[in-house]
């Protein structure tokens, strides 16, 4: 996998703002930066409104999904150009949805919202509006998508990737640190895992690592090539980041992302649960 | 909360009576707030652990554990970085400069 098949720059984005067929998207679950100043001519994706089932916790299906982006005016054949605040979180969570429900093109611009605001590149408010399309898409592609009982089933033999905080590995705090505490889920991580925050793989700026020294990251702390692999964090967004590093830009094949992640896990009765670094056995 | 994971919008005031371990406070470029900076929760090994972005008044709040953290801005006018020990639950106040 070619990095320019799934990542673009901040600076290639600027000069392609106007292209045909590239459709620039804006994915967050707080919508308000977009509303202040977006990337010009660029949609706006929210995530917990539109990608999230409003009453059960689920995805929208894939007629919700063909009638959103037919909304939007993405087509199938569109580029699509993801990108978004929290160093890209929602935005490759965006990605992953949108690869599992078979958009051919799509990519993550690097770095994200702060890299182009640390750039000092154009954002503007104007109103954002597609001619709709008919967007036809695929039945959901389960091979990267993670369901509890594949989880439970992979402790001790496929690589469990907990790409949460190491405070929230170890059971010290229940969610990340610039939200209250209050969870009703135990505190911990599946036995097994290894810990290697999403923001290993990301530099200060929001833009992802060298493809060597993401190796060098992962092969670190214990990941294990040749095993398939299942990434969570607390809600699925964090992983989906860390699952475009190993799949996308390191090209393992056999990556799925657990979008039940430690909210659900956390909840479930009766499975294991591991305490502390985890790095004492 | 349990459906998110995104950083909420930063400013407000909590309660003081918190069980939290609270640090908060704005950035400065010459003593004029700086709204739309990337601060960065560092851990005592200068580990990364959260990110807000700062609100038009400049402000930002972690909800942290007891320790010693580093606060670090960033923003296209200039980066800045401020340390600050907490030893226990409560509101931590720290500001830091950027240039």
């Amino acid at each position: 996998m070619s990095r320019e098949n799934v990542l673009v720059s901040a600076a290639w984005s600027e000069e392609n703002l106007q292209t045909p067929g590239v459709v620039f998207a804006e994915v967050d679950e707080d919508t308000t930066a977009y509303d202040g100043g977006h990337i010009p001519g660029a949609v706006k994706i929210d995530w917990k409104t539109e990608l999230q089932d409003p009453i059960r916790r689920d995805f929208v299906d894939r007629e919700g999904f063909e009638k959103l982006l037919s909304a939007k005016g993405i087509s199938n054949d569109d580029t699509v150009i993801l990108y978004g605040g929290n160093n890209n979180w929602f935005a490759a969570y965006a990605y992953w949805y949108f690869k599992l429900y078979g958009h051919q093109d799509v990519k993550l611009l690097d770095g994200g919202r702060k890299k182009w605001e640390l750039d000092g590149r154009p954002l503007d408010k104007e109103e954002v509006t597609r001619p709709t399309t008919s967007y036809k898409a695929q039945e959901q592609d389960l091979s990267i998508r993670a369901f509890r009982d594949e989880v439970v089933d992979a402790i001790g033999n496929k690589n469990l990737v907990d790409v949460r905080s190491p405070d929230e590995f170890s059971g010290k705090l229940l969610a990340p640190a610039h939200l209250p505490q209050e969870q009703a889920q135990r505190a911990g991580h599946i036995p097994s895992a290894v810990n290697v925050p999403w923001s290993k793989a990301a530099n200060e700026d929001g833009t992802f690592k060298s493809n060597d020294e993401l190796r060098e990251i992962y092969a670190e702390a214990g990941f294990d090539g040749s095993r398939k692999t299942i990434a969570y964090c607390r809600i699925g967004e964090r992983s989906s980041h860390t699952w475009f590093a190993l799949r996308e830009l390191l090209g393992h094949e056999d990556v799925k992302n657990y979008d039940g992640s430690w909210t659900e896990y956390g909840s479930l009765v009766g499975v294991p649960i591991e305490l502390g670094s985890g790095k004492e056995a | 909360m349990s459906d998110s994971c995104g950083a909420p919008v930063q400013g407000g005031t909590i309660e003081a009576s918190t069980t939290e371990t609270v640090l908060q406070g704005k950035v400065l470029a010459d003593g004029t707030p700086v709204g739309g900076a990337y601060v960065r929760l560092l851990d005592s090994t200068g580990e990364f652990t959260a990110e807000v972005v700062s609100s038009p008044e400049g402000d930002f709040r972690f909800f942290a554990a007891p320790g010693s953290w580093t606060v670090r801005a960033l923003h296209r006018t200039g980066n800045g970085q401020a340390a600050v020990s907490a030893e226990g639950p409560g509101i931590h106040a720290v500001e830091i400069a950027v240039a």
